[in-house]
């Protein structure tokens, strides 16, 4: 079957440094997958590499069968890749019904809606939906700039789904969340339809061991292992590898 | 505290500004309201400039490069095909559109002050040609005795000033009225998310580079409609009329204006070029000293023209998500993973 997403040789260089060296990665549809590996190992340059935000140097993308190596993050994204980012990129100046709007609007201009504002009212309607979903509906009319991180993050969320990803990229989507807003994290993703792929960042093991079916843990721009929760967590090379590197 | 003085401020003087420009062909005279007329021409143009820099997010210099190709349009047609106002407004905002879709490959590439660099070129070349294509412009004897218009078929040509006036303001109102509407369609909500943050927009799959070439050239149209009545409101242009000091003027207005604001930069552009014009008449060879210090005092007093100082678009990061949390009051928790690979 053709997976969801394969990358094959994925090189990346920065000067004389390679934060990419060679990486393959498969993801299934409906898979959940982890990228995990030390400060520095190029978990998020693949990312940006997948997401289209990064050229590489070497190797080839295909999302779907279809090659992708060459397109940029706008063509990935209406193909079907959402992403969070490290640090929640919202329009702060954007209510944040109209921040999920406006994601939404690339998949609310289909063919057959050429009536006035028929994209915008779709657009609404999923803004509607998705901010009940994420729990932000009191807040549908506030500047998105006035939110805090947790509330951002969760609008950051609600975003990504409005263009209904077949592959959602989450870089780090715990970092700066407070315990009780990790758990409420992990439900939501927990909770997400099964045609929804998931390739997770994240530092936190245990949060990848909860909600992830395969991790590749990655070391220096290559691939150190890659296996079941199970296999990552019994695997010495592995444990030596975060012992040495992660801060 | 500032914002809740000057918002009703800028509410007064816009409302005394529209009042004045309705009631002033019953109240002022003929050479007055030619003066007004052409003011609000320019004023046009400073609304083409507040939808690059406020809105769009894309800083610029050069918009009196298509409203020149708007007013010599016009004045060719006027002179050779057709009398009639909206053929040549037509024929004004299509070349003025077509003359910024040339240079869409220039100017949406870039960012920053790199745009303001590129459009003040732009701008300079087109003076140039302007003044060197005698043939065809008049050379920097520019082109007179331009034949009155008529607004529309069947209708009488505006001989005099006031009609002039009049017909230069409804055109105004019309065109800001309508882009003014199409702001607040899903139009305007991408365009102020893409000054935000365009690399957030791009990942959610909007094509910033053709909404940028769009918006491009909808402001080129509209300042070539500008040169159009232009045109209407002098009878006679020259190269003297689009120089560097028309495009800093205008910057000038839409600054005091706020850029963000279409309605804004209209009146900001009008009350700049009626105090140009103004003071040249009481302090001959000083008003661009005066105008000069108004900048200064602008720009440190009111660095957003009493609005929120407008975002520019940045160059674009790869991986990075853009400009958007940098509106954060408080320290950012996930601020240390930011340079992570």
């Amino acid at each position: 079957m053709t997976p969801l997403l394969a990358a094959r040789a994925i090189t990346v260089r920065y000067g004389s440094l390679a934060a990419l060296d060679g990486v393959d990665l498969r993801i299934d549809h409906g898979q959940r997958h982890a990228l995990i590996g030390p400060n520095g190992a190029g978990k998020t340059t693949l990312l940006n590499v997948i997401a289209g935000a990064t050229r590489p140097g070497g190797g080839r993308v295909w999302l779907a069968g279809r090659e992708v190596t060459r397109r940029g993050p706008a063509a990935r994204a209406r193909r079907g890749i959402g992403r969070i980012h490290q640090r929640p990129a919202v329009w702060s100046t954007l209510s944040v019904t109209e921040n999920v709007q406006v994601a939404a609007l690339p998949q609310a201009l289909r063919p057959g809606r050429w009536r006035p504002g028929a994209a915008r009212s779709a657009a609404r309607r999923t803004a509607d939906t998705l901010l009940d979903r994420v729990g932000l509906t009191d807040l549908a009319g506030r500047p998105a700039g006035e939110l805090a991180h947790g509330q951002r993050r969760q609008l950051e969320i609600a975003m990504a789904l409005a263009g209904r990803p077949r592959l959602l990229l989450l870089d780090e989507p715990a970092a700066g969340l407070s315990a009780t807003e990790v758990g409420r994290l992990v439900d939501f993703l927990r909770e997400l339809p099964r045609a929804v792929a998931v390739l997770l960042v994240e530092h936190r093991l245990d949060l990848v061991y909860a909600l992830c079916d395969t991790v590749t843990v990655l070391r220096d721009g290559r691939t150190l292992a890659a296996g079941t929760p199970d296999e990552i967590r019994g695997s010495e090379l592995v444990r030596r590898a975060y012992a040495e590197g992660v801060t | 505290m500032r914002d809740e003085l000057i918002r009703p401020l800028r509410g007064v003087v816009a409302a005394v500004v529209l009042a004045g420009l309705v009631v002033a062909p019953w109240t002022v005279d003929d050479y007055t309201a030619a003066i007004l007329a052409r003011t609000l021409a320019l004023g046009l143009v400073g609304v083409s400039v507040a939808l690059l820099t406020g809105v769009a997010g894309m800083p610029t210099l050069g918009q009196t490069a298509p409203y020149a190709a708007g007013a010599y349009a016009c004045a060719v047609v006027g002179g050779s095909v057709s009398d009639v106002g909206v053929v040549q407004l037509a024929v004004a905002a299509a070349a003025g559109a077509a003359l910024a879709a040339l240079t869409v490959p220039l100017v949406v590439s870039a960012r920053g002050v790199v745009v303001l660099m590129i459009t003040l070129a732009i701008g300079e070349l087109v003076v140039t040609v302007l003044g060197r294509w005698r043939s065809f412009t008049g050379g920097t004897d520019g082109l007179a005795g331009i034949a009155p218009v008529r607004p529309f078929w069947g209708l009488p040509v505006l001989a005099g000033d006031r009609a002039r006036y009049v017909y230069t303001l409804v055109v105004v109102a019309v065109v800001v009225g309508a882009l003014l509407l199409v702001l607040r369609t899903r139009v305007g909500l991408v365009l102020r998310a893409g000054r935000d943050d365009e690399a957030r927009l791009r990942a959610s799959g909007h094509r910033v580079a053709g909404q940028l070439a769009g918006v491009h050239i909808a402001a080129g149209a509209i300042a070539g409609a500008a040169g159009s009545l232009l045109v209407v409101a002098q009878q006679y242009i020259s190269p003297a009329d689009f120089s560097f000091d028309t495009s800093a003027l205008l910057l000038l207005g839409v600054v005091i204006g706020g850029t963000a604001s279409v309605g804004g930069a209209l009146v900001g552009a009008t009350l700049v070029i009626a105090s140009r014009d103004w003071l040249f008449g009481i302090l001959p060879g000083q008003a661009p000293l005066v105008l000069g210090a108004l900048f200064v005092a602008t720009v440190y007093l009111l660095p957003g023209g009493g609005r929120r100082r407008p975002r520019l678009r940045g160059r674009p990061q790869p991986g990075r998500p853009g400009p958007g949390p940098a509106l954060r009051t408080g320290p950012d928790p996930a601020a240390r993973t930011e340079v992570r690979t």
